[in-house]
């Protein structure tokens, strides 16, 4: 599934920097039912996390309470140039990556 | 009446002489963007947190896919689509000649999946139709709407326009009871707004997808408990053609985002 | 017979009355305040909870119930000895009262987060902060959520 990274393309060293993630998924509630009774199954995104240069920076447990195409916005500082990664993980199974490269001056 | 408001109205009449009594001047036309709250507004703006912006991009990839039994995609045929698709979307529904009526974009990319792809069509409303429509309308971002200028559509804008002005359904309301006599007022919490289609698809906040003008026509003829015509039926390609013609000159802001 | 103002807005309500019945039917039981209560006592046990140091931002009156922007930021220094670990939000009256749990560190520099969430009613939303120090730090906003007209029914 497509998702849209926000990462600024550099930073100054030791600049708190902001991180906006955008993902496509439905965010199904699980309480919802179709017109003929039948409960919808839930399946949403349940976790988030982001790894700065392998290490992790920001985990977010999600619930169904969460908005359709989960939107994320978090900060960090910016310490050395490299990469971003982000996992989406959820229900059936669900797992979904991003990545997005920094360079710090 | 005062007199200079005789004046004015005098001086409207002779500006916009085609302007037929409750519809709204051309200088007095507003997208839907202005009767939203900020919250909405912000989300559109900023195309790093507009959630149709997902869809943008998987029509992007769409564009460049090979398809059909002819292993064609989009691109191979026209290119780069920021400067191919660029107004297209602005000028659509467009009359086509072969069919001697006007198809809507959604049907474009469907006859270009049959006679250039010798693809299935894809059916209305699905994930790659509206990524794909809301990709190249996407490129006419900031462009003046001019459906329905062409002369051989004319006939298909008044259809459109006496649906527009038909009475329907159990609660007997026709569009412009709402979106020409009563904008700007409110039902229940919400803004009654113009009814401009000026970003779609678009991103409706209780869908909470990406959704095409057609869905939102036929959620609004439920609304006034009306039978809704079909997907891609001559009658809401009609009101579409209208409803574009009736917008000319605001820009295209697709992918917008509505409550 | 042409319409009045007047039958035009009582058929106006008409709409909206029937438009939002179906989707009212639709939703399940809601959380109730103990749930709430709960659901914060599952995450910060028996600790006191204090309020101040935290800030939600959230419109007190919202389009759409369905996607709610929220900004939670914490007054914090962010440095290795003092910091927010997380960060927690519930609601009082959808079905279910957890949100989400957001985890920081000290290298956050900044703890402030933003998503967008359902609010299927008129409710209060609380946001709770653990700081580096285990105490915990709440805030609560009211946010009337407005039905919109016309809404499509569910298929």
């Amino acid at each position: 599934m497509p998702a849209l990274i926000n990462v600024p393309p550099k930073a100054r060293r030791g600049e708190v920097i902001e991180i906006r993630t955008l993902t496509s998924h439905i965010m199904e509630t699980g309480f919802r039912h179709t017109a003929d009774g039948k409960l919808v199954p839930r399946d949403i995104i349940t976790s988030f996390s982001c790894r700065y240069n392998g290490a992790e920076i920001f985990r977010a447990d999600l619930f169904p309470a969460i908005a359709a195409n989960p939107y994320l916005s978090f900060f960090t500082v910016a310490r050395e140039s490299g990469k971003f990664e982000f996992e989406w993980i959820g229900d059936n199974g669900y797992s979904s990556t991003a990545s997005a490269s920094i360079i710090v001056e | 009446m005062s007199v200079w408001r005789a004046i004015a109205a005098a001086a409207l009449f002779a500006a916009a002489p085609a302007l037929l009594a409750g519809e709204i001047p051309p200088d007095a036309r507003r997208s839907g963007y202005s009767f939203m709250g900020p919250d909405t507004r912000a989300m559109q703006d900023d195309d790093t947190s507009n959630p149709g912006m997902l869809f943008v991009l998987e029509g992007e990839a769409l564009w460049a896919k090979k398809t059909g039994s002819a292993e064609k995609a989009c691109a191979d045929c026209h290119g780069d689509a920021r400067s191919s698709m660029k107004g297209v979307a602005a000028r659509y529904p467009a009359f086509d000649k072969a069919l001697g009526r006007p198809i809507t974009l959604d049907q474009r990319i469907n006859l270009c999946r049959a006679n250039h792809q010798q693809a299935a069509p894809l059916p209305y409303e699905g994930r790659d139709l509206l990524a794909l429509s809301a990709f190249v309308a996407h490129q006419s971002r900031g462009v003046a709407i001019t459906a329905g200028d062409d002369p051989q559509a004319k006939p298909f804008v008044e259809q459109g326009r006496e649906l527009f002005m038909q009475r329907e359904g159990q609660l007997n309301l026709a569009c412009t009871n709402c979106h020409d006599d009563n904008f700007d007022k409110r039902l229940a919490g919400a803004p009654i707004t113009q009814g401009q289609p000026t970003g779609y698809p678009l991103y409706r906040l209780e869908w909470q997808t990406l959704g095409s003008l057609e869905r939102r026509l036929r959620s609004c003829m439920s609304g006034v408990r009306a039978q809704a015509y079909d997907y891609g039926s001559p009658e809401l390609v009609a009101l579409e053609l209208y409803l574009m013609s009736r917008a000319r000159g605001l820009s295209m802001e697709t992918p917008a985002v509505r409550p | 017979m042409p319409t009045t103002r007047r039958q035009f807005l009582s058929l106006a309500g008409g709409i909206t009355t029937a438009g939002v019945m179906p989707v009212v039917t639709l939703r399940p039981i809601e959380a109730t305040p103990a749930m709430l209560n709960t659901a914060i006592r599952n995450v910060v046990g028996e600790a006191p909870i204090r309020t101040g140091k935290v800030k939600l931002d959230i419109p007190p009156l919202v389009e759409n119930g369905n996607t709610v922007p929220m900004t939670v930021s914490v007054a914090s220094p962010m440095t290795a000895t003092d910091y927010v670990k997380s960060i927690h939000v519930f609601n009082e009256k959808n079905p279910q009262p957890n949100i989400g749990n957001f985890y920081l560190t000290p290298s956050s520099g900044r703890a402030q987060v933003a998503t967008r969430i359902r609010l299927a009613d008129t409710q209060k939303v609380v946001a709770i902060a653990r700081l580096s120090d285990d105490t915990f730090w709440q805030i609560a906003a009211d946010v009337v959520v407005t039905l919109a007209a016309c809404t499509e029914e569910m298929n």
